[in-house]
């Protein structure tokens, strides 16, 4: 169970404050939670927050009624909360297999690393010895980032825009990597995304614009609102249009 | 062979027993062993001070390991160790210096190695220096590698150096014929005060040639490594060299890269790119429960690999 108590973060931008964050309130404790909204509305710097990367200026964050404000990323990484990047990380040198066992925190065979790669469709044998470098596309570096929170099987998940930059054929695929990502981790999932298809599997949808909670509820009550509000678009483009 | 010798061997040519096939392995100064093999013959220098290593045309899936290793502090050599490699053989070479060193005198080998490849010969040598010690003296290791290819041969040579050695210039010449390949790969970590400086020169005089000469290397400390990769293509061919660097500390690393096309056919590249360890790297791995440290030695580690 995640708490966010009153987080606020802001930073200094020419001269002047500029709030990303203002007075979020949440307890997470479902299995399947997904938090929208607009670009620039706050969702990858409370992703941050969570995993320790970015300090809040204000407020309390608590794992399981334990205080982790003061925990650095590694501190709450081992206390159970993982992060997948929104633009995975390449490494010269470090391949697969490597990244996959220093998740899993032990020594692994060849057999343990297939049944994660193999969730997210990815054959072990092609990819186990890969440097996880340049050579690989986007979206194979998105599976691997979640073959990596996979073999984690922490009590909290938190995944930043998982269908950024890959491409639609990519995406559609991973969708249903999503759909048994719960049975595989047995904890809670956070999950920032644009994406319809994702937020129609979440049991909690979470709206935050402009750094505050707009909008949070279960998926049947939220989902059909989001829909139905399409912001208004500009009278030029409409004419062009019709 | 006494338990520092043996440790140093380990290091250098990851030996903890006598080889097969055939070997010659240098134990301060002295030949402490050696064995050849219907194909493989290994001959002391009569002028100077090394041995001559004579692979007849055509042998196949065999080993030659030159190991030398250096406890006695204060010991200076320079050896010549000369490579005959006839036609169509395919071997593996193993060659490699440790220095172990607790005196105040400086300990130093130089070896030149030569190798004449013959043709559509294939060969991979591998070069391993590693120095240990907590004396003043210190360990250094200038070594020498000419190299000449035949027609068609393909030689991949990998040098590496981790640790210990306090000073170190690394001097690579080679000529390629024609359809030849020479890949290189060095990987270099330096730390303390040490100094490592590889200077590559390779001449593409056959048509259709082709070298790639890659460099991985990590300076800490207050190190400073010089690379320098010298590619002159004088015929219809292709050369690529690449510096991949990692700065930590106050290391310096300087990149040097030369291409000089002297052949209107010819196609050469160069890439270096140096830097610390970025920090989204350090920020993953952490996010897996590493500590900052243990995140930065594998990446290190990885890097070098």
């Amino acid at each position: 169970m995640l708490e966010l108590q009153n987080i606020s973060y802001g930073v200094e931008q020419d001269g002047e404050d500029k709030n990303i964050l203002r007075n979020i309130n949440l307890t997470i404790g479902e299995r399947f939670v997904a938090i929208t909204g607009p670009n620039g509305g706050g969702k990858s710097t409370l992703a941050k927050v969570i995993a320790g990367i970015l300090v809040p200026t204000e407020g309390k964050i608590l794992l399981d009624g334990e205080d982790i404000t003061g925990l650095g990323v590694t501190e709450r990484a081992k206390k159970g909360i993982s992060f997948a990047f929104q633009q995975p990380v390449r490494f010269k040198g470090l391949t697969v297999k490597d990244l996959i066992t220093l998740a899993s925190g032990k020594s692994i065979g060849v057999p343990e690393a297939c049944d994660y790669l193999s969730e997210v469709g990815l054959c072990a044998k092609d990819y186990i010895d890969r440097e996880v470098d340049a050579s690989l596309s986007g979206g194979e570096l998105k599976r691997i980032e979640i073959a990596m929170i996979m073999a984690r099987g922490t009590k909290l998940s938190v995944f930043d825009e998982p269908e950024a930059g890959i491409d639609l054929w990519s995406f559609s695929n991973l969708i249903q990597v999503f759909e048994h990502l719960h049975e595989k981790i047995n904890g809670s999932i956070l999950i920032i995304s644009h994406q319809e298809r994702i937020l129609n599997i979440a049991d909690r949808i979470i709206v935050l614009a402009d750094g505050r909670v707009q909008n949070d509820g279960a998926r049947a009550q939220v989902l059909p609102q989001l829909l139905g509000n399409v912001p208004s678009v500009c009278s030029a483009l409409t004419d062009k249009v019709r | 062979m006494d338990a520092i010798e043996r440790s140093l061997l380990e290091q250098v040519a990851e030996l903890h027993e006598v080889p097969e096939g055939a070997y010659n392995i240098r134990a301060n100064g002295k030949a402490a062993a050696r064995n050849t093999t219907a194909s493989i013959d290994i001959v002391s220098k009569t002028d100077k001070d090394g041995i001559d290593i004579i692979i007849r045309p055509g042998t196949k899936n065999q080993s030659v390991h030159i190991p030398v290793v250096l406890s006695q502090s204060g010991l200076q050599e320079t050896v010549y160790n000369d490579f005959f490699i006839g036609d169509d053989c395919d071997i593996t070479i193993v060659a490699g210096c440790g220095i172990h060193n607790c005196g105040v005198q400086n300990s130093e080998h130089s070896g030149i190695h030569s190798f004449f490849v013959g043709k559509n010969a294939k060969v991979r040598y591998v070069e391993r220096h590693y120095g240990e010690g907590d004396g003043l003296g210190e360990n250094i290791m200038n070594p020498t590698t000419v190299v000449e290819m035949g027609e068609g041969s393909y030689m991949e040579m990998e040098t590496t150096q981790i640790k210990g050695v306090d000073s170190t210039v690394r001097t690579t010449r080679a000529k390629l014929g024609p359809n030849s390949t020479l890949i290189i790969k060095e990987k270099v970590m330096t730390h303390g005060k040490q100094l490592a400086k590889s200077d590559f020169t390779v001449d593409l005089d056959g048509e259709g040639c082709h070298t790639n000469v890659i460099s991985r290397s990590v300076a800490r400390d207050d190190s400073k490594q010089i690379f320098l990769a010298r590619i002159n293509g004088n015929a219809k061919c292709h050369g690529h060299s690449e510096c991949d660097a990692i700065i930590m500390d106050r290391g310096v690393v300087v990149a040097i890269p030369e291409v000089t096309a002297n052949c209107v056919d010819v196609e050469l590249i160069h890439e270096a790119a140096i830097g610390k360890i970025a920090g989204e790297q350090l920020t993953k791995l952490m996010t897996l429960g590493l500590t900052e440290k243990e995140a930065e030695e594998q990446i290190v580690n990885g890097f070098l690999k």
